[in-house]
C-alpha cells in the first residue's frame, strides 16, 4: 500500500510544485505525508492564514496532504512535529488552521464563566489530562476548564463556538482509543466537577446523576439501597458516566444487562452551539417522536456533550457463584459458552474468555495475583452467575460443571469459596490492561467476530507476527467480543505495518466490527469503513455537520472526514 | 497420624455489616457466608502436613445449624477426607465449643488440633486455649510457621507471632496449635476435588451423644455501631488550635 501511495505521493508533489512555484518562498519546504489510502482526485484547495509564522497550507484532495513552513530550522522541526499528530500509528494530520487560537481575553471570559477554580493551566495537571490512560496519545492543550453547572458548560461552549475554538469533552480519560486528550492545542473540557447524583427511585431503580460521577461511586450509592449500575468495567474507579454514555462503554455484564442504548432513559446534553437539550426522561416507556438521544450515546463526544444522566439499574442480587475453567482447546470453550447458557440460563452474568498468554501476563505484572489451577492450560472461562436464591443457582452451577466436566469441556476449574477468592479471579480478568501497559508498548484491537472466529485472528495474527512481538486475546466471549492486544517493548511502524490493515481486513472479510466497544477515537476513524458502508458513514457526516457545523466539537475523531480535515472537503 | 481442624462458618469477609434494628445482634438473613478465613488457613495447613507425609488423615469439624454442611463441603473440596457436623440450633460460645472439641478429640483420638486463631465475627480468640486446657494438651497458639520433623516423631516446632517479636516452641504430640494470617496462602478448592466432596461422608452427630450439655454462659445484652466519626473543624489560626486542644479536647 505504502508503495502505491508513494508514487501517487511524487506525482502530485511535482504537480503541486509546477502549480503552486510562485507560492513558495526561497526557505521555505514541501512536505508530503501520505493521509488516507484514497484514489487520486484532482482538485486543489488553497487557504493561507495570514499571521506570521503560521503555516500556508495547500491541501490537495487525493488523500495526500502537503503543508510547508517557514524558515526551515530547528524551531521548524520542533513545530512540525508538533503539526503532526504525535500518537504511534495514527494517520498524520495537521492541526486545522481554520480553530482559532487561545488568546487572554478568552481566558478572562473563562474565567468570568466558571471562576478561578474552573480554570487550570498548571502544567503538570495539564500533562496528566493531555495524556491518555495507555501513555499512548499526547495532545497539547494549554486549557483545561471544569465547569460545576450545565449553564456553564452552555456558556463555554456558545463562546467556544462563536470564537471557533476546539473543545475536547473529557471524563474519567480512560478511553483506550485516544478520544479523551486532544491532539493539538484544543481546549480540555472536563466534567470532572459535575458529580452529584440527583434523585434516585427505590421503586424502579431509576437514577439520575450529573456526568461526572465516577461508576464506582455511583455502583456504591445504588448498592446501598439494593440496586447495582448495569455496566461494570476495568476502568470503574475512574471513569465517569457521561463518558461511559458517550463511548457507549459495554464492559463486562453486557452479556445480562444489555448495552447502554437499552438502559439510559434520558440524557441532557449541550450542543456545540450553546444550546441545552433536555432530554432527561425518566421513563422506561417514551415513544414521542425520534429517540434523539441515542445518537448521542456512543457519539464519543463529537455531537454534543452529556450534562446529565438518567439510567436503569437492575436489583443487586444476593448470590453470585465465579468459576474459574480451563479448556484445552477453543472448540471447548464455544461449548462450554452453550452449555452454560442451556444449564445457567436466566443466572449467568459474565462469561468471559483468557488465553495463556494473557493469564501470563496478568500474573508477572500484576503484584498479589497467583494462578487459580496448580497446572498450565492453554484457555481459560470465567464464568459467573447472579441469582436471588443460593441453593437454586448453586444447584444449576453444579449442573453446568457436572455437565462440562462429563463432556470433557473443561479439563480443571476452581469454584470461589467466598467473595475474597471471587475478587481474585476478576482482579486476574480486570487487571490484563493494566498488566500489559505495564509490560511496554501495546497495541490494541477491540473486534467482535463471529464466536467461531473469535480464536482464529489471534493464531493468524500470530503466525503473521512471528517472534516480533506477543499477542494475546481475552475478552467477551458471550458477547462475541475479541480484545486482541500486541505487546511489544516499543511502540515500532514496522511492527504496526504488518499488523494493520490486515487486523481490520480480517474483520471485515467476516463482516465483524473493528470496535466492538472501545469507539473509534483518534485511532480508528480511518477504519470505519471497513464496518460500515460508504452511505452510513456519509449519513454520519450529515448528522455531524447538522449539529456542530464548525465541527469544534472533539475533532480529529471518529469519522474518517474529521481525522482528515474538521471542514469535510471544500473544493475550489 | 490424625489431624482434627475445627472450622467455622461466618459472615463472609467483605460484605459490609449491617446492625439488625432491634439491636440483638447482627444481620445474617440473606447474608453471605462462609469459612472463617483462620480457619482456611489452619486447613491448609492441615493438607500440606499430610501432604508432607506427617499424616494420613485430615478430619474436620464444624458445628451449629444445617447450612454448616456448606462450609464443611468446601473443607472437603480442598482436600480433607472426612467431616463431622455437630447439629445444633443453640448459639455457641467459646467455652461449649471447647467443650465439644474436647468430646470430639477424646473419641477421635487426633494427634493434631489446628483451629483458627479467632473467629472474624466474634474475635474472641479463646476457643483454642480452652480446648488446651480442657485436654490439658500443650498449646502452640498465633502460629505462622508449623514444622514437622521426620526425625523427631511425637512433637511439633511452632513459631508463634508475638507482641515482642517471634518465639518458637516445641511442643509434644498431641497439641493444639491455633493458626495466624502469615502461615500460609489457602488453595484454590478445584474443581475434581469439588466433584469428589460430594461424595465424601458428613457424619451428623449432636451434643447430647457427646456427653455435653449447652449452657449460654454468655449473654448478649446489646450491639451496636461505633459512632459515626465526627466531622472535622477547620481552625483559623494556631492559637484557637491551641484553645481547642486545652479547653475542647483536653489533650494538653
Amino acid at each position: 500500500m505504502w508503495r502505491r501511495s508513494k508514487h501517487a505521493c511524487l506525482r502530485a508533489t511535482q504537480f503541486a510544485k509546477l502549480l503552486f512555484s510562485p507560492h513558495l518562498a526561497d526557505s521555505s519546504y514541501l512536505h508530503i505525508s501520505t493521509g488516507l489510502h484514497l484514489p487520486v482526485l484532482l482538485s486543489a484547495d488553497v487557504q493561507s492564514t495570514c499571521n506570521a509564522g503560521e503555516s500556508t497550507g495547500i491541501r490537495i484532495v487525493c488523500g495526500v496532504y502537503m503543508n510547508w513552513k517557514r524558515p526551515l530550522n530547528q524551531q521548524f522541526w520542533k513545530h512540525w512535529q508538533r503539526g503532526l499528530a504525535t500518537s504511534p500509528g495514527a494517520t498524520k494530520v495537521f492541526r486545522d488552521p481554520r480553530f482559532a487560537k487561545l488568546e487572554e481575553s478568552d481566558m478572562q471570559h473563562f474565567q468570568e464563566i466558571v471562576g478561578d477554580k474552573g480554570v487550570i493551566v498548571d502544567s503538570s495537571e495539564l500533562e496528566v489530562a493531555n495524556t491518555d490512560w495507555m501513555n499512548k496519545y499526547h495532545g497539547q492543550s494549554q486549557l483545561l476548564l471544569r465547569p460545576q453547572t450545565t449553564q456553564q458548560v452552555a456558556e463555554i461552549l456558545k463562546f467556544c463556538n462563536s470564537r471557533c475554538l476546539a473543545v475536547v469533552p473529557q471524563g474519567g480519560n480512560t478511553g483506550l482509543v485516544g478520544g479523551s486528550v486532544p491532539v493539538f492545542d484544543e481546549i480540555i473540557l472536563n466534567l470532572g466537577a459535575m458529580k452529584s447524583i440527583l434523585s434516585f427511585d427505590e421503586v424502579s431503580g431509576i437514577l439520575v446523576c450529573e456526568a461526572g460521577c465516577i461508576l464506582e461511586n455511583l455502583d456504591t450509592f445504588v448498592g446501598t439501597k439494593g440496586f447495582t449500575m448495569p455496566l461494570d468495567l476495568g476502568a470503574k474507579g475512574s471513569c465517569q458516566i457521561g463518558g461511559n454514555v458517550s463511548t457507549n462503554a459495554g464492559g463486562l455484564r453486557l452479556l445480562r444487562y444489555g448495552s447502554l442504548h437499552g438502559n439510559v432513559l434520558g440524557l441532557e446534553v449541550v450542543l456545540a452551539n450553546g444550546t441545552v437539550v433536555d432530554m432527561l426522561g425518566t421513563l422506561r416507556k417514551d415513544n414521542t417522536g425520534y429517540d434523539l438521544k441515542q445518537l448521542f450515546i456512543g457519539g464519543e463526544g463529537t455531537l454534543g456533550v452529556v450534562t446529565k444522566v438518567s439510567i436503569l439499574t437492575p436489583p443487586k442480587l444476593a448470590s453470585t457463584n465465579v468459576a474459574f475453567l480451563a479448556c484445552e482447546d477453543y472448540e471447548s470453550c464455544q461449548n462450554a459458552l452453550k452449555e452454560a447458557k442451556k444449564q445457567l440460563g436466566e443466572i449467568l452474568s459474565a462469561f468471559e474468555f483468557i488465553d495463556r498468554p494473557a493469564l501470563d501476563m496478568a500474573l508477572c505484572h500484576l503484584e498479589g495475583t497467583r494462578d487459580p489451577l496448580p497446572s498450565k492450560h492453554n484457555f481459560y472461562l470465567l464464568v459467573e452467575t447472579t441469582g436471588s436464591n443460593e441453593a437454586h443457582d448453586k444447584e444449576k452451577l453444579d449442573a453446568f460443571l457436572e455437565a462440562g466436566m462429563e463432556l470433557g469441556y473443561f479439563v480443571d476449574g476452581t469454584v470461589a469459596q467466598d467473595s475474597t477468592q471471587a475478587g481474585s479471579f476478576w482482579e486476574i480478568r480486570e487487571g490484563i490492561s493494566e498488566a500489559l501497559v505495564k509490560a511496554g508498548a501495546v497495541y490494541k484491537y477491540d473486534l467482535s467476530v463471529p464466536i467461531k472466529s473469535f480464536y482464529r485472528i489471534v493464531e493468524d495474527l500470530r503466525a503473521q507476527l512471528g517472534n516480533a512481538a506477543v499477542v494475546v486475546a481475552y475478552g467477551h466471549l458471550g458477547d462475541g467480543n475479541v480484545h486482541l492486544n500486541v505487546s511489544a517493548p516499543k511502540y515500532d511502524e514496522q511492527l504496526l505495518a504488518k499488523i494493520e490493515p490486515f487486523v481490520y481486513e480480517w474483520t471485515a472479510a467476516c463482516k465483524g466490527s473493528v470496535s466492538a466497544e472501545h469507539g473509534l477515537g483518534f485511532m480508528k476513524p480511518h477504519a470505519l469503513h471497513y464496518s460500515k458502508s460508504e452511505e452510513a458513514i456519509h449519513l454520519m457526516e450529515g448528522f455531524k455537520k447538522l449539529l456542530d457545523p464548525k465541527g469544534i466539537l472533539n475533532p480529529y475523531k471518529v469519522l474518517p472526514a474529521c481525522a482528515a480535515t474538521s471542514t469535510c472537503f471544500v473544493s475550489v | 497420624m490424625k489431624i482434627m481442624v475445627a472450622v467455622k462458618r461466618v459472615i463472609d469477609y467483605a460484605v459490609k455489616i449491617r446492625v439488625k434494628p432491634d439491636k440483638s445482634g447482627v444481620e445474617t438473613a440473606n447474608v453471605k457466608m462462609s469459612m472463617n478465613p483462620f480457619c482456611e488457613i489452619a486447613l491448609e495447613e492441615a493438607l500440606r502436613l499430610r501432604e508432607a507425609g506427617h499424616a494420613s488423615e485430615v478430619l474436620v469439624v464444624s458445628m451449629g445449624g444445617a447450612q454448616c454442611s456448606d462450609t464443611l463441603r468446601t473443607a472437603l473440596a480442598m482436600g480433607a477426607d472426612r467431616a463431622i457436623h455437630v447439629s445444633t440450633s443453640h448459639s455457641l460460645f467459646p467455652l461449649t465449643v471447647a467443650k465439644l472439641l474436647q468430646a470430639l478429640a477424646t473419641s477421635e483420638k487426633p494427634n493434631i488440633l489446628l483451629l483458627g486463631k479467632q473467629a472474624i465475627d466474634d474475635d474472641a480468640n479463646q476457643t483454642g486455649q480452652m480446648v488446651a486446657g480442657l485436654l490439658q494438651w500443650p498449646q502452640g497458639t498465633f502460629a505462622s510457621k508449623v514444622q514437622m520433623d521426620k526425625e523427631a516423631v511425637g512433637s511439633v516446632t511452632v513459631e508463634r507471632e508475638v507482641d515482642g517479636g517471634l518465639e518458637t516452641v516445641k511442643l509434644q504430640l498431641p497439641a493444639v496449635i491455633t493458626t495466624d494470617l502469615r502461615l500460609n496462602q489457602p488453595r484454590y478448592a478445584s474443581l475434581p476435588n469439588i466433584m469428589k466432596a460430594k461424595k465424601k461422608t458428613i457424619t451428623q452427630i449432636t451434643p447430647e451423644q457427646l456427653g455435653v450439655q449447652i449452657t449460654s454462659d454468655l449473654e448478649i445484652l446489646e450491639v451496636f455501631e461505633p459512632p459515626k466519626r465526627k466531622a472535622g473543624v477547620i481552625v483559623a489560626s494556631v492559637d484557637e488550635l491551641l484553645d481547642k486542644l486545652k479547653n475542647e479536647a483536653h489533650v494538653i
